[in-house]
């Protein structure tokens, strides 16, 4: 993979010339762009993505560009499309596909789970699955049970799949290209509530939009970012708060809150994880809160832990606790108590403090 | 529209027809009423409005008889409403309140109905066509002679699962109508864009299912058409398609920006096809009820419909304790 230009936002908005903003969705079509100008090999298609675009506009322009035969619609058949994505990666092409939701996954996990996650292994790295597989997860717009999901522990469970969560323009931009290049299939999840603007956790605020975030100056061109590298947004010495996509945003909001100097660092990728960067944060701060949207039992929250204990019970002053998502279906009319908010996460940020 | 025009239809009685007007008469005002409700910001998230497709679940509720099943997709007011559910249970729902038919739990795409048979509308395309396949096996089981009306679109007939389900289904000869409601889009995608075949009718003779396509746009139509498959089921001849050739007049759900279809197709269809007006023209031109009358029942469902928008804003939240609940039996979640 050619050598990143950048690790972290703060270096990227110094820049200036070569930057354009972008909204997320605009840095995910940009990415597109830029990969399927770089590489013919690459393709784009799924549901409703080719003519119109996508529903959340993430592939809009792409087919009049690219032509029906690298940007294209494919029928509401997830299992199919994953499948032949496989296929076609196994010879030669690099398909990038979307699930037009995470929750509309489950007829393809089959497919992820045996064919794409397992063909490397499957044939002594003979073949292999260069695929990328973007969905929008997420609450946050009131989609209920079938269209609010966060499913990335059924991805980082199975040996084969990496799994990226950007939570900002600049990194859907960069991880995304870097998903694009990678040899092995990728699980690309887009939390829908930052698709248009950064949000923060305060649902009954004024909506924000990224044109007023350093975020959303995004490179020009080909700037992939390395997968596995994680970014410390707020530096502190307090406690460690480990987070990604939209609770990156949360999480900040919530440190403010409580007043505590907390060190935020957004995971970016789940699979391959930043173990390094946790480690060396936890230890000098000896406090760990984890922050995710996801149910909490199995979640992803939970292999942190283990890591963390594993690696830093020596300097832990308290246990580590962990914020989620309740383990009920994601509520209609309740999202708001399932969302862990800013108010729960103060709550166990003053708990890891007091323990 | 390249559908079957209507078989006979002599034999519809006044009282019957004025029914059939009623009925879709009350799913276009209430979906209207939601439009708005929404609008106003008390309705959230997904809400799919049936609005140009009343013929077809109203034709097929014509031939079902007491004790018969649906189940169906996530655009499922209509058909809710069309069975007998409770307007105000539903729009109650769409608000997510308490008064709603799923506590507010489900929103506007899962409610259901055991008094009413009603096994749910259904999020996740293409999820419910076995799931009718299942419901019709116990009723083969039970041997109680009766029928499930299992409802999807042209876009979940590309689902994997129902070719899977038209193979059981077959293969065990279960009474279930499987009904395709053909309205031309999945989502902003047209049918040609997405499907080898347009002819989706055609598609389980593999399986040795019989269909046949019919014109979505006249209810007597989708009655007769609704009335031989179901014929075909209670005699025990196993499982029957009906591709119902249809048109939806609103965006996809809410949020649409309808930049895939143009405003002169709409409103042609509107104009020329709308299965209301045409049966509103067939009472008037028969005789069988007058300009007053059908102002009459006009005003009628407009009061239904008022007090269902009512209840749903006046409904309480549902209590906070609910969102623990109904998840399993007798155990309480492990994080709560
Ligand atoms: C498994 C799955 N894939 C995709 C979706 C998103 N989706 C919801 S409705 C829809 C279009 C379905 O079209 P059709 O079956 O024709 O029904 P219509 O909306 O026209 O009534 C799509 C793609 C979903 N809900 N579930
Ligand atoms: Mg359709």
């Amino acid at each position: 993979m050619p050598k990143c230009r950048r690790t972290s936002c703060a270096s990227a908005t110094r820049r200036g010339s070569d930057m354009a903003r972008m909204t997320m969705v605009e840095a995910i079509r940009d990415a597109h762009d830029v990969a399927m100008g770089r590489d013919d090999k690459v393709v784009v298609f799924g549901e409703d993505v080719g003519y119109f675009g996508g529903v959340f506009r993430c592939t809009a322009g792409l087919q009049a560009k690219y032509g029906p035969s690298r940007c294209f619609d494919a029928p509401i058949s997830e299992s199919g499309i994953v499948g032949a994505a496989v296929g076609m990666a196994a010879y030669g092409l690099k398909p990038c596909v979307e699930i037009q939701f995470a929750d509309y996954m489950y007829p393809a996990y089959d497919q992820i789970v045996s064919e794409a996650a397992r063909l490397r292994y499957r044939s002594a790295g003979e073949f292999t699955c260069p695929i990328v597989i973007r969905m929008p997860t997420g609450g946050g717009i009131f989609g209920g049970q079938t269209h609010s999901q966060s499913p990335e522990a059924l991805f980082t469970h199975v040996a084969g799949l990496k799994t990226v969560v950007p939570s900002n323009p600049q990194d859907a931009k960069g991880l995304l290209l870097a998903a694009i290049d990678d040899p092995d299939p990728v699980i690309f999840l887009e939390p829908k509530r930052l698709y248009n603007g950064p949000f923060d956790g305060h649902h009954d605020r004024p909506v924000e939009s990224w044109k007023t975030s350093p975020l959303s100056e995004v490179e020009e061109g080909w700037c992939p970012i390395p997968l596995g590298r994680a970014n410390v947004v707020r530096e502190g010495g307090d406690l460690t708060v480990l987070a990604y996509g939209t609770m990156v945003h949360v999480a900040l909001a919530a440190v403010a809150e409580s007043g505590t100097d907390a060190e935020v660092i957004d995971l970016r990728t789940l699979i391959p994880l930043d173990v390094d960067a946790i480690v060396a944060s936890v230890r000098r701060t000896g406090r760990c809160l984890i922050v995710h949207e996801a149910t909490l039992t199995s979640g992803f929250g939970a292999e942190l832990a283990a890591l963390v204990q594993r690696n830093c019970f020596w300097h832990l002053e308290a246990p580590v606790l962990r914020v989620a998502g309740w383990d009920t279906p994601y509520p209609h009319a309740q999202e708001w108590h399932y969302f862990p908010g800013p108010a729960r996460i103060v709550e166990n940020i003053r708990a890891v403090m007091e323990a | 529209m390249a559908a079957r025009k209507g078989k006979k239809i002599s034999n519809v009685s006044a009282e019957d027809l004025t029914a059939y007007y009623r009925d879709m008469l009350l799913i276009r005002r209430f979906e209207e009423k939601a439009g708005q409700l929404y609008g106003m910001g008390l309705i959230g998230g997904f809400c799919h409005l049936y609005i140009g497709q009343e013929a077809v679940v109203v034709g097929l509720e014509a031939a079902a008889e007491e004790g018969d099943k649906r189940v169906t997709s996530y655009r499922d007011h209509g058909h809710m409403l069309a069975c007998g559910m409770d307007p105000k249970g539903v729009m109650a729902e769409l608000t997510g309140r308490e008064g709603g038919y799923s506590k507010g739990k489900g929103g506007s795409m899962h409610m259901f109905s055991k008094e009413k048979h009603f096994y749910g509308g259904h999020g996740i395309v293409g999820a419910q066509v076995p799931i009718g396949a299942g419901l019709a096996f116990a009723d083969k089981y039970k041997e109680n002679g009766r029928v499930t009306f299992t409802y999807f679109g042209d876009g979940a007939s590309n689902q994997g699962q129902v070719y899977e389900t038209f193979n059981m289904a077959a293969l065990w000869s279960l009474p279930v109508v499987f009904v395709i409601e053909n309205n031309q889009y999945a989502m902003g995608t047209a049918q040609k864009r997405s499907t080898s075949t347009p002819e989706i009718h055609t598609r389980g003779e593999a399986f040795g299912i019989p269909g046949e396509a019919v014109d979505g746009m006249d209810v007597l139509a989708v009655r007769a058409a609704g009335e031989t498959a179901v014929a075909h089921c209670r005699a025990g001849k196993g499982p029957y398609i009906l591709e119902v050739k249809t048109y939806r007049y609103r965006g996809h759900s809410m949020s649409d920006p309808a930049k895939y279809r143009t405003r002169e197709e709409v409103q042609k269809m509107r104009e020329e096809r709308d299965a209301i007006e045409h049966v509103r023209q067939m009472l008037l031109d028969g005789k069988h009820a007058s300009e007053d009358d059908l102002k009459a029942i006009d005003k009628d469902i407009k009061d239904i419909v008022n007090k269902a928008a009512e209840f749903a804003k006046e409904s309480p939240e549902p209590a906070l304790d609910e969102l623990w609940s109904d998840i399993y039996a007798d155990t309480a979640p492990q994080n709560a």
